[in-house]
């Protein structure tokens, strides 16, 4: 499979990084020697096995539904590179 | 005094023990080093006052005849585990000005047990590179050079940082991560000890995530002993991170016993990779005859899945890469680029916080985990990364631990293989089947290259099985003697 320019400009826009239209043509050069690459892992076959999705063979724990930490509006607020009233602040998304 | 910054964390422990000295003037000392070595870029942010109040506390509680196992030993931590109020940049400009509320629970266990802290390191962006060369806070400059050759070498990555500054006697030890090779990786081109714990070991909370299913803590120091002093205050049960293994920790120093009679050390045949330098593979051989000396019984091993490795890590990291990093998005820390509409910010603010190499993986990972796409990349390399496990799994019916090089070559100056990314990704052919994999590895120092490059051996134990390979570990180094020290330090 090979990424032509529009499908770069999708995965651009899913991944939500601004790529130049002029950009587009190299960076889907770049990503498709990497994808050629990984293509060799068709050579396997992996009919039956089960996908990985768990590192150690454990059930992940239950911990009781209570509130342990909270209250610190201020403390993750001093992060925002833009904040008003205790709240984050974003551009406009409602007319 | 450059004495101190050739003691060990286990020597330094003893001679504050014995007050023989103060933690201040341990801690000064390495302050100062780190001042005049400010060429080698091993640092992002330097935290000396901190340090030093620290190592006062430390001198406090000593006089009182109390202190904890690393009390007023001065580490480094790498870049990418959060401090409370220290800068924490994860080496991103979208990290930008980014001081998190709260401590990482591994650097909070150092500081418990009476660490004090020198700074944080440099590394790879996001943990995303093989030799700290895309850190947007620049290159680090590997302490070693080639006799005869000045050029500036990379120190391996991503924890590139750590393993300069601990090469350098620039801390006694620091803190790296591991994804797919980033703490033995850099360990073994700048000659000193890296060991990755079991997945599960150490904790996650409160380190950047980069892909959550490969990445663990570990300690980088100069002797096995240190390493093993330091794995067991960052090891252990967090109820915080849901992954933690809920187990006790060992006393890892104990497993020091030099005794490896009977051992069944498996030399995987797979590992004999095309172009790997004459020398590496002659010091493997050596690597093997030093742990038969002792008493150990080479068997040899097939890990036929290996070749399959590094594809599989480059469509899981990926994908986990492109899910953790969808959080920098302009809105809650560090690095905002305004737009029209909230989307063209987060783009905006992307394009612009993130580097090149970063960008390429995200961009990699929201592509394998796309509709139409999932099965043919994703969900085929999990299926490899079964198959890659079970080899290890029939592996260690034959054998005790695993030997193989930590990388396929020594330290290269920067600037080559920059512009092809898959030749960097080769760098990580031996260690990215055990993050895979989720066992332990660490990397020892064992030689030298004729121009005088520092090369380390892997060695990868059983899950939850850190003693063996320490034990194998201590072994090895013993029969190394590696004294060598870097020139640029």
């Amino acid at each position: 499979m090979s990424l032509d320019k529009a499908t770069v400009a999708r995965i651009a826009t899913l991944a939500r990084i601004k790529v130049p239209e002029a950009d587009l043509e190299a960076l889907g050069q770049e990503l498709n020697q990497i994808l050629h690459w990984v293509e060799q892992l068709d050579q396997v076959d992996t009919t039956g096995v089960e996908p990985m999705t768990s590192v150690a063979a454990m059930t992940l724990p239950l911990r009781p539904d209570r509130v342990t930490d909270g209250d610190r509006a201020d403390d993750i607020l001093k992060n925002a590179p833009n904040a008003m009233h205790g709240f984050f602040t974003v551009p406009k998304v409602v007319e | 005094m450059s004495d101190f910054t050739d003691l060990t964390l286990a020597t330094a422990r003893a001679g504050l023990a014995a007050r023989k000295f103060s933690a201040v003037e341990l801690t000064q000392a390495h302050v100062s080093a780190i001042e005049r070595n400010r060429g080698l870029n091993a640092f992002i942010t330097e935290t000396p006052d901190k340090a030093l109040a620290m190592a006062k506390a430390s001198d406090e509680r000593l006089a009182r005849g109390e202190g904890g196992v690393l009390e007023g030993l001065p580490i480094a931590i790498k870049d990418l585990f959060c401090t409370k109020d220290i800068l924490t940049t994860a080496a991103s400009h979208i990290l930008d000005g980014f001081k998190p509320p709260y401590e990482s629970t591994i650097t909070q266990k150092l500081w418990d047990a009476g660490a004090n802290c020198l700074g944080k390191l440099n590394l790879d962006e996001f943990a995303m590179g093989s030799s700290n060369v895309t850190s947007h806070y620049g290159p680090v400059i590997n302490p070693w050079t080639k006799a005869g050759d000045n050029r500036q070498l990379v120190p391996g990555g991503s924890s590139g940082g750590s393993a300069a500054s601990v090469a350098a006697r620039l801390a006694l030890a620091a803190t790296g991560t591991d994804t797919g090779g980033s703490i033995r990786q850099p360990a073994g081109f700048c000659g000193i000890v890296g060991l990755k714990p079991t997945y599960g070991r150490c904790s996650r909370w409160g380190v950047v995530a980069f892909a959550s299913s490969l990445d663990q803590a570990g300690p980088m120091t100069r002797t096995v002993e240190d390493a093993a002093i330091m794995l067991g205050v960052m090891a252990g049960h967090d109820p915080k991170d849901s992954t933690s293994a809920p187990m006790a920790v060992p006393d890892f120093r104990a497993a020091l016993t030099g005794d490896i009679r009977g051992l069944r050390v498996g030399i995987p045949k797979e590992y004999r990779v095309d172009g790997m330098p004459a020398e590496i593979e002659a010091l493997w051989q050596q690597g093997i005859d030093w742990l038969k000396d002792a008493g150990a019984v080479p068997v040899e091993i097939s890990l036929p899945m290996t070749k399959h490795a590094l594809p599989t890590y480059y469509i899981i990291a990926p994908a986990e890469a492109s899910a953790n990093l969808s959080r920098y998005d302009g809105v809650r820390f560090g690095l905002r680029v305004p737009g029209a509409s909230l989307d063209e910010m987060y783009e905006n603010t992307r394009a612009a916080g993130f580097g090149a190499e970063v960008k390429r993986r995200v961009l990699i990972g929201a592509y394998v985990l796309s509709a139409g796409y999932y099965d043919a990349y994703y969900l085929k390399a999990q299926r490899l990364r079964t198959l890659i496990a079970r080899d290890f799994d029939q592996a260690f019916e034959k054998c005790d631990v695993i030997l193989t090089p930590t990388a396929p070559s020594a330290a290269f100056a920067i600037g080559e293989k920059m512009d092809d990314p898959l030749a960097m990704y080769l760098n990580d052919v031996f260690t990215v089947p055990v993050n895979l994999a989720g066992l332990p590895g660490m990397s020892v120092p064992a030689g030298l290259t004729a121009d005088g490059l520092p090369l380390g051996l892997q060695i990868i134990g059983r899950a939850f099985d850190e003693e063996t390979m320490i034990r194998a570990a201590g072994v090895l180094e013993a029969a190394a003697g590696f004294t060598a020290k870097p020139g640029r330090a």
